[in-house]
């Protein structure tokens, strides 16, 4: 097992809880009571008024946000920007953006902490923001009433101005700012008691306004974590060992790498984090010399336990865990699938598995360190900076209230950047040879040291009665347990079966909208895949296999009957107890999703097929409806080529529609290069693919068609990064089986697979 | 020390002339537009022009491009208004951001010499360039509207020399 830093219970990490009033003033949290601080950041302007943690208004008039969320593209600063603007009343081109730190006081007001993932952020966010909106809003006109003398009540906000529409006066949020008449403060009981604009009055929310975040990323002048420059700064190469995780290093000779220009010293780390093992950080004037240093390095290393193991091994040992009666801990246990499958009319039961997948963002990973007095500076671009905040502390002996993290636009995050391995050799490096360490992984560094999605290992055996209905699914997922490895304990869920916690991580999705009256899911922890291939949350994490499970499942059981697959699913999204609601959301997006791309409309060609899925990602609780249907050719030598995708997805309310298509396809087409193009192996311990030439994520020409068709009705706004992913994988599956006959079970789909599949 | 032109301005880089020309624009002339990706010429992230060509420029070492005209993102066009940044934010292009510097120097590579691709010819040109976020389809738009604002922006330059 790997021993982990205790999270500071100060640092207040993961409570679920709704902290009400977080975004009021005057919020005693923060680092404003540590010496040596250098709190630029936290300083405002004294003639800016500030209604909210959240944002600031200049006496320009400007409305600055700060936004505690990781922006990786799917451009969320702009949305809490958009949905502050919204009830505040300001114009959209007054709006700015700012990144915060890690300092309490902006983490997120659900969870707790400082952490982006789950496709929650506007979901969870939506009503601080709202409220901090209007609570400027109310202060600002407040303001303006009593200097020009009329009552509130008369007053009209829009795009930055209040007006008074019988006296013809108006002010400008700039000159009521600049008044200094704008101090209303809001206690988070007045906060609460702010009555919210209904949809109907909307001006903002559902509008496409430019993404505050595109015209710098067009000029090269958007600053990522890998852009930082600090004064006198070195640069940090790493050598990694050739087995992912368990590796010590026995001896480093740095003979060689001395004659390398500008070389300052050679750091093994001693992480007592965890995070990372047998990694060695070059230390030069340039990255380049640290490059040519890192490769001067002769190093022996002590494989350690994992450095036999292999992706058949943890096949292998998956399979042994999954055989066993007493393995896992149940995530679902309704009625008793056992008995029900034992007087079943037919049963029938596939193995589902998915190979390791590897995030590669396209910025390499990356972490620059600076000791500066009593703090630590962090600069880096990162998903979870209340945890990596403390696992720099760990690697640098120090207690986590003096890290202060400087966040960055992410190049890419798809849940790579949850993790903090990055900062453990900047940091290390930089107290060695005293001066700030620029840290950059080469593409090999960051594609063998990924914190991949686990290999997964899924038996699903299934029941059905004489008329063909599903009656009875024992559905066991065997894998790594990606966020148990966090190492915080509230990440975790306790088991229907009181055998302790469990990472729902892994199972989320099993638990679905189809009425099955006898069904059971098992969570299985593969303690050796775990500990070989210490594994993250890659873009839409548990859903991504366990709706490729379910989802072929089920169109395997339709097709056993002679049903329809999509009838068959609608048949059984009934919406009866506690799947009332969602199973008709999850219903009514199938058959939008179908009716859009024609299914079952005309006969195709010969070699061509459609396939439906429909998935309630990410969560039970926080599912955005999406369906698809994939439209497939297949060539007699199984190669697929996906001729379009078709996906619909219930969001309830949508922030920026334009931005919701930007995610929504590029989920999908995440989806699709997981469903064929990307697979990761593990041989003698270790990765084997180490760059784009061996690691081949979809590129323009191997692009679909693709539709997307986004429903709001207005429900709650639910997330849409990461839905799409899951839905794409059983879509394709399930119409390449339509197309030729051939049911593959293995994820990447291969040409290899299907035209056995046709064999047989 | 090598001396380069780039963006129009000649410096000399301390750098010796074996580095690739990336480190050089990132570290020595702290122009960061231009990104690291890939180290060997497989996504395109780095991609800058020499001579008018896309190159990637952690393959292209500073020795090979002494005397040539050397052009990265940040010296794509004065305001940042070249058709194809402007076509990029009309479309809503970036996600990350990260890959766009090299896929907007590859596509002005392309339509410097051919201002009226099709879409193959596009997908031929752009498809040595990873997107993560696989922003691909809104790359191709904006390709093509780029493409038509350069084509009308000749036929009125045409025009007016007509008459």
């Amino acid at each position: 097992m790997n021993t982990h830093v205790k999270i500071s219970q100060s640092t207040d990490l993961s409570r679920r809880s709704f902290l009400v009033g977080t975004a009021a003033a005057g919020l005693a949290l923060g680092y404003s009571a540590v010496p040596g601080l250098d709190s630029a950041w936290a300083a405002t302007a004294p003639a800016s008024f500030d209604p909210s943690v959240w944002y600031s208004i200049a006496p320009d008039g400007l409305v600055t946000v700060t936004v505690g969320k990781a922006d990786m593209g799917q451009h969320v600063a702009s949305t809490m920007a958009q949905i502050v603007c919204e009830e505040l009343g300001a114009n959209w081109k007054d709006m700015r953006v700012q990144l915060a730190s890690n300092d309490p006081k902006y983490n997120d007001p659900v969870l707790g902490a400082q952490i982006t993932g789950g496709s929650w952020s506007t979901m969870m966010n939506f009503e601080a923001m709202s409220r901090g909106g209007a609570a400027g809003r109310i202060a600002l006109t407040e303001a303006a009433a009593s200097a020009m003398g009329v009552p509130a009540g008369e007053l009209v906000v829009r795009d930055g101005v209040i007006s008074h529409p019988k006296s013809k006066k108006q002010m400008s949020f700039a000159e009521i700012v600049k008044s200094g008449k704008a101090t209303k403060t809001f206690t988070p009981e007045e906060l609460k008691a702010i009555k919210l604009k209904t949809p109907d009055q909307y001006t903002m929310i559902g509008v496409s306004v430019p993404q505050l975040d595109i015209p710098e990323k067009t000029r090269g002048a958007a600053k990522y974590g890998i852009d930082t420059m600090l004064p006198g700064m070195a640069y940090g190469a790493l050598v990694t060992p050739p087995v992912r995780f368990g590796a010590t290093v026995k001896s480093v000779d740095d003979s060689d790498a001395k004659k390398v220009p500008g070389f300052i010293k050679a750091v093994t780390l001693d992480d007592k984090t965890g995070t990372t093992s047998g990694w060695v950080v070059a230390v030069a004037s340039t990255y380049q010399n640290a490059r040519k240093a890192a490769g001067a390095l002769k190093i022996a290393y002590d494989g350690g336990p994992n450095a036999k193991t292999s992706s058949e091994s943890l096949f292998a040992e998956a399979k042994r865990l999954q055989a066993l009666e007493d393995s896992g801990q149940f995530f679902v246990k309704d009625g008793d699938p056992k008995a029900a499958l034992a007087t079943a009319s037919k049963v029938m039961e596939a193995e589902y598995t998915t190979n390791i997948n590897i995030h590669a963002p396209m910025e390499p990973m990356n972490a620059t360190a600076e000791f500066k007095g009593d703090i630590l500076h962090i600069y880096t671009g990162n998903q979870f900076a209340t945890r990596t905040g403390a696992i720099a502390a760990g690697a640098a002996g120090i207690d986590p209230k003096f890290v202060v993290m400087h966040q960055a636009w992410l190049g890419g995050g798809f849940g790579r950047r949850l993790d903090a391995d990055m900062v453990v050799p900047a940091v290390q490096a930089a107290k060695a040879v005293g001066k700030p360490v620029k840290l950059i992984y080469s593409r090999e560094n960051d594609m063998t040291m990924d914190f991949s999605r686990p290999l997964t290992y899924q038996k699903v055996k299934a029941g059905l009665d004489g008329d063909g209905r599903l009656i009875a699914l024992s559905h066991d997922v065997v894998s790594a347990w990606p966020t148990q490895r966090w190492g915080i304990p509230d990440f975790l869920t306790p088991s229907v079966d009181k055998k302790g916690p469990l990472d729902s991580f892994t199972v989320n999705g099993s638990d679905f909208f189809y009425t099955v009256p006898n069904h059971h899911v098992r969570a299985i922890k593969n303690e050796l895949a775990h500990n070989a291939t210490p594994s993250g949350q890659l873009r839409s994490v548990a859903p991504g296999w366990t709706f490729w499970a379910v989802e072929s499942m089920i169109d395997e059981l339709a097709h056993s009957v002679g049903k329809d697959p999509a009838q068959y699913r609608i048949d059984m999204l009934d919406g009866k107890g506690a799947n009332a609601g969602g199973a008709q959301r999850l219903r009514n997006t199938l058959l939008a999703a179908m009716g859009m791309a024609g299914y079952g409309t005309k006969q195709l060609p010969k070699g061509e097929g459609m396939g439906v899925a429909c998935v309630s990602s990410q969560e039970r609780a926080t599912a955005s409806w999406t369906a698809c249907v994939a439209h497939v050719a297949v060539a007699p030598s199984g190669e697929v080529k996906v001729k379009k995708l078709t996906v619909a997805t219930d969001v309830g309310t949508q922030v920026n529609p334009d931005g919701i298509q930007a995610q929504v396809s590029g989920a999908a087409l995440w989806g699709m290069s997981l469903a064929l193009f990307e697979k990761a192996t593990l041989k003698d311990g270790g990765i084997e693919q180490t760059n784009f030439d061996s690691y081949t994520p979809l590129r323009m020409s191997q692009m679909p068609e693709i539709a997307v068709s986004v429903i709001a009705n207005g429900e709650k706004a639910t997330g849409v990064g990461e839905p799409a992913v899951t839905v794409v994988a059983p879509a394709i599956g399930n119409a390449v089986f339509n197309a030729v006959g051939a049911r593959v079970r293995s994820l990447p789909i291969t040409a290899e697979a299907v035209k056995a599949a046709m064999k047989a | 020390m090598p001396n380069l032109n780039i963006n129009g301005r000649n410096v000399s880089v301390d750098a010796a002339g074996d580095s690739p020309l990336l480190w050089a624009i990132r570290e020595q002339l702290q122009m960061t537009g231009t990104k690291f990706g890939c180290g060997a010429g497989l996504c395109g992230a780095c991609t800058v022009h020499v001579n008018g060509e896309a190159v990637r420029s952690c393959q292209t070492m500073v020795s090979e491009v002494a005397g040539k005209k050397i052009v990265t993102i940040e010296g794509l066009s004065a305001k940042g208004d070249h058709p194809l940044q402007k076509a990029w934010i009309a479309e809503q292009v970036p996600q990350c951001g990260y890959c766009q510097s090299g896929q907007i120097m590859q596509a002005a590579a392309l339509l410097a010499k051919n201002n009226n691709p099709t879409r193959e010819e596009v997908v031929e040109h752009m498809d040595g360039n990873l997107c993560r976020c696989m922003t691909y389809a809104r790359i191709q738009k904006a390709i093509m509207r780029a493409a038509s604002e350069m084509r009308t922006a000749s036929n009125v330059s045409g025009d007016r020399r007509a008459t």
